[in-house]
This record gives structure tokens, sequence and C-alpha cells, in this order.
């Protein structure tokens, strides 16, 4: 087992997946780094799950290759690439007490009964489930399952655990509780720990690095930072959370470089931002987050627009409205506003991105 | 006291007694005219026998080995085939359960349950009799012969018949328990590093056990009753002289109708006693649902 904890990194070569005629994963290329804890973002069906079935070996590659330094996995069996996998719905086997779950993948590897005894011991204590050690998974509570079923994966000292939304099933609370537990079990560890989810808050406050996927190809790779401030596409921005767009053409009649300056006509409404990438003459696409749009005053530039409904979210209130030409906008608002007052909605041109090319 | 204010129907709805308990009336009483009552009349009845006694009947089973005997031909008929059906079952409903087109398959394997077993016999006589197609090919490639190979009027035509008709029933049933298991459960163990066969040892077979014991009285219990394909197909003078043929013949050759349900007594008691027997072992294993969360 020393030779898996000391690996060095793990690479994913090109690797596809097809189901018949749908690709589900296309050409995925990856380098992962000891300690790193990578999350793999994107809505339902974007191939994140199939990503993470394939490195654990539940599903075969149709493509590419797996790589641990300079050794190939993806050929082999999934009981002999020894990874930890934590499943969505636990899958804790049900007839065996939590001792015996955990001690599962070390029974299975013929470890003499001390070294078992030793290691289960030590995984109860790294998911503090001391005193449930005796009982059946079906005895325990949700978030007790779940660190059942991370201990169980962890037990094996494997070089990657892999976790398929292993926090969905749990309430907002304990989500976050258990968050902060995994990000310190991936410490403690010292491994690779890929984790899937659709979640941005949890890929955000959990990885290193961040792989935001869509229709089975990658996106964009980057920290937390850079999908949040600068999302290098409009999908992932709006995963990112920009929930306004607007579709509008380029103003000044000549090619924008990335990070400068631009404005732009928004069916006469003006807005000025920041090139994303390199904007062509013609359409452009404009994302601002709900948090950055903001009523002004009349002689501001803005859009106009009819509020519908407004919230109150802790410190700000967060409300929608509607502009003539139907478009919805998302805003917040430091007080309170009626239904179907007129508002002028209106943004620092720092945290307008702009894309090339109309959105759909 | 207060609770005399509360009325009788709210006190009958909090112990689950409402207006849909009725609905239990008509099965109930069906139950009652033509199980409960027909039992206990044949009950009281074989303590009646002929020569006046009280246990006459059961002294006369217990002494004739003509009568007894059958206890012991039935089993070695119901128990092989039962054993041999559910482990038949097992790794075709794994491999089934994991199947595109599931229903088809089942639907074929279903078929002769529909088709009766007086059908099958008829179908069996004809096709493993001495001028059979089986018999015949066996001949034509000088593997056996008529009088070598005999498979009807005799113990494996019953066997034989009691395989095919019993066996869609065990299937699906263990399929229904197969398919319980969440798949969810094999991928992490697969995980873990266990092999096929550790998996199936540690994980399927400790969740299965309960299900199959079930399968396994149900199927014995129709085994057991065996009667038109002991008689077609078998030696009903001889080796497959099944309880059910004594039965029969006492109440409708000898007209000794208390001696008939004195034997049918015997039958159901041994019944009982495996399949209490079998369902008791099921307590030494994991009882509760087979999927790996609480959901």
């Amino acid at each position: 087992m020393d030779t898996q904890t000391t690996f060095q990194s793990l690479r994913l070569e090109k690797v596809g997946r097809t189901f018949g005629t749908m690709n589900a994963l296309q050409d995925l290329s990856l380098e992962i780094k000891r300690g790193e804890f990578i999350a793999l973002l994107g809505p339902s069906g974007c191939g994140k799950s199939t990503a993470l079935n394939c490195i654990a070996g539940l599903l075969t590659t149709t493509s590419g290759s797996i790589w641990l330094d300079d050794k190939r996995i993806d050929t082999l069996a999934v009981e002999d690439r020894g990874f930890g996998m934590v499943f969505q719905n636990y899958a804790l086997f049900p007839h065996m007490s939590v001792r015996s779950n955990i001690g599962f993948g070390l029974r299975m590897r013929g470890l003499p009964k001390a070294d078992i005894e030793k290691r289960v011991d030590e995984a109860i204590r790294t998911v503090r489930l001391e005193s449930q050690a005796h009982k059946l998974p079906g005895q325990l509570s949700g978030g007790q399952q779940q660190r059942v079923a991370i201990a169980r994966a962890i037990a094996i000292d494997p070089p990657l655990v892999l976790m398929d939304e292993p926090l969905s099933n749990l309430d907002a609370k304990l989500r976050l509780e258990m968050r902060r537990e995994i990000r310190r079990i991936h410490k403690d560890l010292g491994g690779v720990t890929i984790y899937v989810t659709h979640d941005q808050d949890e890929a955000l406050s959990l990885a290193d690095r961040i792989v935001v996927l869509r229709d089975g190809v990658i996106r964009q790779v980057g920290t937390p930072e850079d999908l949040y401030l600068r999302p290098a596409h409009i999908d992932v921005a709006e995963f990112m959370g920009f929930r306004n767009r607007f579709d509008g053409t380029l103003i000044g009649g000549k090619t924008v470089m990335p990070m400068n300056g631009a404005s732009a006509d928004f069916d006469g409404t003006i807005f000025e931002g920041v090139a994303v990438n390199t904007l062509a003459v013609g359409a452009v696409t404009a994302a601002i987050r709900p948090d950055d749009l903001v009523p002004v005053t009349a002689r501001a530039k803005g859009i106009d627009a009819l509020v519908e409904s407004i919230e109150y979210r802790g410190h700000d209130f967060f409300g929608t409205a509607r502009t003539e030409k139907n478009i919805e906008l998302f805003f917040r608002s430091d007080r309170t506003l009626s239904a179907g007052t007129k508002i002028r909605l209106g943004a620092d041109p720092a945290k307008v991105l702009f894309y090339n090319g109309a959105s759909v | 006291m207060n609770q005399q204010s509360i009325p009788l129907r709210t006190r009958l709805a909090a112990h689950g007694i409402d207006g849909v308990t009725m609905l239990v009336i008509p099965a109930a009483l069906l139950l009652l005219a033509l199980f409960i009552y027909p039992f206990s009349y044949g009950f009281v009845l074989s303590f009646h026998p002929k020569d006046g006694s009280l246990f006459g009947n059961y002294e006369n089973f217990f002494s004739d080995p003509f009568l007894y005997k059958t206890i012991y031909t039935t089993l070695a008929l119901a128990v092989p085939v039962t054993l041999l059906n559910l482990i038949a079952a097992v790794p075709v409903a794994f491999r089934v359960r994991r199947m595109r087109h599931q229903r088809l398959i089942t639907t074929i394997l279903v078929l002769p349950i529909t088709l009766g077993t007086v059908l099958v016999a008829e179908g069996m006589l004809n096709y493993f009799g001495p001028q059979g197609w089986f018999i015949r090919t066996l001949t034509i490639l000088g593997i056996g012969s008529p009088s070598s190979v005999r498979l009807v009027h005799n113990y494996w035509g019953v066997f034989l018949s009691l395989v095919i008709t019993g066996f869609p029933f065990t299937f699906l049933l263990t399929l229904s328990y197969v398919s319980g298991i969440d798949v969810a459960l094999e991928n992490a163990a697969a995980t873990l590093g266990a092999r096929a066969a550790a998996r199936f040892r540690t994980i399927f077979l400790p969740l299965l056990a309960p299900g199959l014991a079930i399968t396994f009285c149900l199927s014995f219990v129709q085994a057991y009753s065996v009667f038109p394909s002991a008689v077609l197909l078998g030696a009903p003078a001889g080796p497959t002289r099944v309880i059910s043929i004594a039965a029969y013949q006492a109440a409708f050759e000898q007209y000794d109708y208390s001696l008939a349900s004195a034997i049918a007594m015997i039958m159901g008691a041994v019944q009982l006693i495996v399949v209490v027997g079998v369902l008791l072992s099921r307590n030494l294993f994991y009882r509760g649902p087979a999927a790996g969360a609480k959901g």
C-alpha cells in the first residue's frame, strides 16, 4: 500500500464514454496532483457522475486512458484499483454492524485480524463514531450513516477518495457540518479527493480546483476564485450565480481583447462591462449577478423595469422585476419595494461580464 | 371521566378500526366457509374412524407401511425438486436482473405456469415416452435406448414435471428478492476489493437468505401436494405413490372419508413441520430492508 499513498499524480487522458449514440463524456483530460481536492461540478446529466464511475471502474471507458503516475489503471477491474468510494445513498451493508462495514475492505484484503481491528478503530475515531460502532446502519441517523460510508472508504487507505454527491441526502445544517468534516479528513489523508456535486457553494467551499462540466465536455478548470470572479464561459457564469443575461450588440465597431472594458447596446440600454473573452463586432452577452444589479437614480445608466416580487434574505432584499420587453431580472435592494414599482436597475461596470456571441 | 365524551367511532378509529375494515368481511366469510369449516370438519372426522376408537385412523396409518411410506415417498420428490429449482433459479435471476429484455425473458420462463400440470404431463408423455423425440434422438446418437432410458411412469417422470411446472414459480419469487437488493451495495463491495464470489458470499447470500427461505417454503408446499403428474407420469402403485394418492384412494376407492381426512391432516402436519423449521432458521439471518440507506 506504500506505493499507492506516495503517488504523485492522477492523469486522465482524453477519457470518453458513450451510451449507445450519446456522448456522456468526451475527451476529458486532467492532471491531479497528490493532496488536491477536486470538485466535478455541473447540472444533472453533464457527465460528472459518469466521469467519477469511469475513474472508480464501475463504468468502462470507451476511449482514452487513466494513469496513476506511470501505471495505467483504466484497464484494471474495480476491485483491483483500491480507490475509496462514497456513494450518494451511502450503500452501507445493512446486515453488518458499523465496525463490520468499516472493516469490510480490510477483510477482503486478507489483513491479519489485529491489524484490521487497529485500522477500524482509527477510521471510527476519524469520523467520530466511537459510541455507534456496534449498531447496524439502520439504527443510525442520516449524518451518522454518511460518516460510516466515509470511514469505510478511507479505512483501506486509498490513494484516491471518490465522492458522489455525498451530502445531497442531508439537511442544511448537517450538510455544512459534514463539509467541514470532509475537508478535514481530506487534509488528514493527504491523497486525492474527487468530489461530484451540482451545488456550486459546496464546490466553492471544498475544492482546491473545480472542473465544470456541461454536456460531457469540460467548460472550465480553475480555482474557486477563478470560477467565481471570471467564469470563462456563459454556461459557467450561469452556474456561478450570474442569473441575469442580456443579449446585445457591441458598441465601438472594433474587436475587444479579454479583460478590457467594453460597452454594448441591449435594446436601447447601454451597459458598460469587462470582456471575458475576445469580443468580435456584433452579438455579445452580458452576465450580472443579482447581488450586483441594484436600483439606481433615474439619471444613472440602467435598465427600466417593474418590480414583480421581493423577499427579505437577512441582510438585504432580493427581488425580481420585468422589463417592457418581458425580460426577467434578478436584483438586490437595501430597502423593500412594493410590486408594480417602476425602478431603474444598474451595475458597476467592473461586475458586468461580456461574452462573445449570443447566449443561446 | 372525560374519556366518556369521546365517541365510540373515534376510539375505534384510534385502534385502526374504521369503515375500511368492513372490506375484510367478504374475504373473512369466504375463508370461513371454504377453509376453516371444511378443515375443522375434516379434523373432527379424522377422529371418528370406522372402528369407533379415537385414534384408530392414525394408528392404522402409522402401522401400515403401504400408508406411512407415502410420507417419505412424497418428501423424496418434493425436497430435491424444490432445492433443484431454487439452486437453478438464483443464477438465472442474477443474470435476468441485468438484462435489457427482462420482460420477454421472464414471460418465456413463466409460460409453463399457464399451461397447467396436466398439459405438461401429456406433453411429457409424448416427448419423453419410449417413442418420443427425446428417446429417439438418444437412440440415433447411440447414447441410450428405449429399454435403458426410462423417463416416464417412474420417479424421474414426476421429478421432471415438478421441475418444469415448479421452476417458473420459484424463479419469479427469487427474481423479486434478487431485484430487491440495491445495486449500489454490490458496487460498494467491489470498490472495497471484493471479487464476484466474495460479493455473493458476503453481501448477496446473507441478504437473500430470508427470501430464499420463503421461496423454499412456498415451492415445497406446491411440490408436496403433487397429484396429477404423480398419477399420469409416475408409477402410482409403487415408487411415486405420494401421500395425496393415498388420501384419494382412501376417500374414493375405499369410501373411508374418515381415514382420508386423517391422511390429509398428516399431510398438512408434515408440511407445517418443514415450513416452520425453515422459517425459524430464517431468524439466524438479518431480515431488515436490503437497501443501503434509510432512503
